[in-house]
């Protein structure tokens, strides 16, 4: 079981949106915060980002993307974030209660007094851009492939073709070149980089990779493994210009051709995507239109730096943070109605003191046992009484009240709790 | 005799389009860049151009079979492949912390290989 089922604010997902959100929810205040995260591990994508480049804007540093995740992991875990890992999150609802499976806890139910989404984005694959051909293995996304080469130290292949100039794609054609494989081309159907200049300067241009742009991937050929693309030339419209096919012998095509947000979630949560984006609207603190539920990182557009994905969960932190605050600050209103000596039962069996400010309470009550004299029906905090009432006698078959006024709201302000008794005189 | 070059400083996500003016070899004009670290990049990159290499080590019974490492500062661009063919001798034991020197002074550089992570015993 979880040390607890309810937090101040939940974060889902531990890439650099996540870990920001935990350390900044922390820092305004919420008591409680937990991360889940479906890896084993803190850090998402960082992790097997390993290139340099991180902290520019933030540390005024340059750093690899582990030893970036590493000071918001430790940071995170210094300030007493929680976290819950290998647990994959099923679904969130509208009033922010969240179903996960876990590895080491089963099926968990946490209730969240504030959500920050951040589960980051999707590559695009193959199928979701229909590159025609045939179906060996080897066509592989950029960012599996970076996963497979420096996490789990596995090529993915020799001879390489990178379809699409985004930076994933830019960054691995470095990376498999440091490896020892070859990386024929890349191809860019627009006639612009999709990635970072200084990363078409310092992954291609530095190797003499070639780069070409206005080509894709016509056909990919290769019974059990990939064994050639055939490339070709398009024009304005993305059709293919007759003459300009080229077939580049390969074993592995990457592909680095964008990504999707992941809002499978937040779907199911009532949050209302942006066609446009394919994340949450969400206003200046980054909250969607589900209050509560914030959202922050690659979940709600596509960042080019993780710098600035930290800065948006930072918004998003102090949101929640805020948001949780104030509905602990409501739950602190309301004050339980405690039946004390000689009484059964009271209703209402809680209050909400601040309406105690504008407007009466009537307390109704009925006794134990009866009292055949006058009769002393009491309200106290535990220590200092609040209010009285005289009554010529008390029967369990008549009901009493007792009325709360504005003017006890000050004796009330502090209570956690008040109780109503009956004695006799 | 005078040259022009052009470059794009990678020192930061920017990307500046860098124009350098050369007379008789010296530098007398930079001209695109946003801000101070343009002109010390193109100072740098006609002169002794330098990169950060960012690759991975072996580990012994670590978490992961690798831990990812990179130079502490850039190092010379002609370099760079002679760098990573000695970090592809080394093979370290778990744990590995968070800036653990992995090569110190490689290949008399000056410059130190460090770790990017911690990495747990597996």
């Amino acid at each position: 079981m979880l040390k607890k089922d309810t937090y101040d604010v939940v974060i889902i997902g531990s890439g650099p949106g996540g870990l920001a959100a935990a350390v900044e929810a922390k820092k305004e205040g919420a008591q409680d915060v937990l991360v889940i995260e479906r890896d084993t591990e803190l850090g998402g994508i960082l992790l097997q980002c390993i290139h340099n480049g991180f902290g520019a804007e933030i540390f005024n540093e340059d750093l690899p993307g582990p030893s970036y995740a590493q000071r918001y992991i430790d940071e995170s875990l210094a300030l007493g974030v929680e976290t819950l890992m290998d647990t994959i999150v099923l679904e969130v609802t509208p009033d922010r209660k969240i179903f996960a499976s876990s590895k080491l806890h089963g099926f968990v139910e946490i209730t969240a007094r504030a959500i920050v989404l951040a589960m980051g984005c999707r590559e695009r694959t193959r199928a979701m851009i229909q590159i025609p051909g045939m179906r060996p293995a080897g066509v592989y996304t950029a960012g599996t492939a970076q996963r497979f080469v420096n996490i789990e130290g596995k090529m993915p292949g020799e001879k390489v073709v990178i379809l699409g100039s985004g930076d994933i794609g830019l960054i691995m054609a470095r990376r498999l070149t440091f490896e020892g494989a070859k990386v024929e081309r890349v191809c860019e159907i627009l006639p612009y980089l999709s990635g970072l200049t200084r990363n078409y300067v310092q992954c291609l241009q530095d190797f003499d990779i070639p780069l070409q742009f206005r080509h894709t991937v016509k056909f990919i050929y290769g019974k059990d493994r990939v064994e050639a693309v055939e490339i070709a030339e398009v024009d304005d419209k993305w059709k293919y210009i007759p003459g300009s096919e080229e077939m580049i012998p390969c074993d592995t095509l990457l592909l680095s051709v964008g990504l999707i947000p992941e809002n499978e979630l937040s779907r199911q949560a009532g949050v209302e995507l942006d066609p446009i984006t394919g994340g949450p609207y969400v206003d200046e603190s980054r909250q969607t239109n589900v209050p509560g539920i914030f959202a922050a990182g690659n979940v709600v557009h596509v960042y080019d730096l993780a710098d600035w994905v930290t800065l948006a969960g930072y918004e998003a932190g102090k949101g929640a943070a805020r948001y949780a605050k104030a509905i602990r600050a409501r739950e602190s209103d309301h004050i339980p109605v405690i039946a004390g000596k000689n009484v059964h039962h009271v209703v209402p069996q809680t209050i909400n003191k601040r309406n105690l400010e504008n407007e009466e309470i009537e307390l109704q009550l009925r006794v134990l046992k009866p009292i055949e004299e006058r009769t002393l029906i009491e309200v106290h905090d535990g220590k200092n009484q609040i209010t009285r009432k005289v009554a010529r006698y008390v029967r369990p078959g008549e009901m009493n009240t007792i009325v709360l006024k504005p003017r006890h709201f000050a004796d009330i302000e502090k209570a956690s709790s008040i109780t109503v008794e009956v004695n006799p005189r | 005799m005078v040259e022009k070059r052009t470059l794009i400083c990678v020192s930061c996500p920017v990307g500046c389009e860098l124009t350098v003016t050369l007379d008789e070899g010296k530098i007398v004009e930079v001209e695109g860049n946003s801000c101070k670290l343009g002109i010390d990049y193109a100072e740098q990159e006609i002169f002794d151009p330098r990169r950060m290499v960012a690759t991975t080590v072996k580990v012994k019974n670590g978490y992961h079979p690798l831990v990812p490492v990179y130079t502490e500062k850039p190092v010379p661009k002609p370099k760079i492949f002679d760098i990573l063919a000695e970090v592809r001798k080394v093979e370290v034991e778990a744990p590995v912390k968070v800036n653990q020197v992995i090569i110190e002074n490689v290949l008399d550089t000056g410059i130190n290989i460090i770790a990017s992570r911690d990495l747990p015993k597996a």
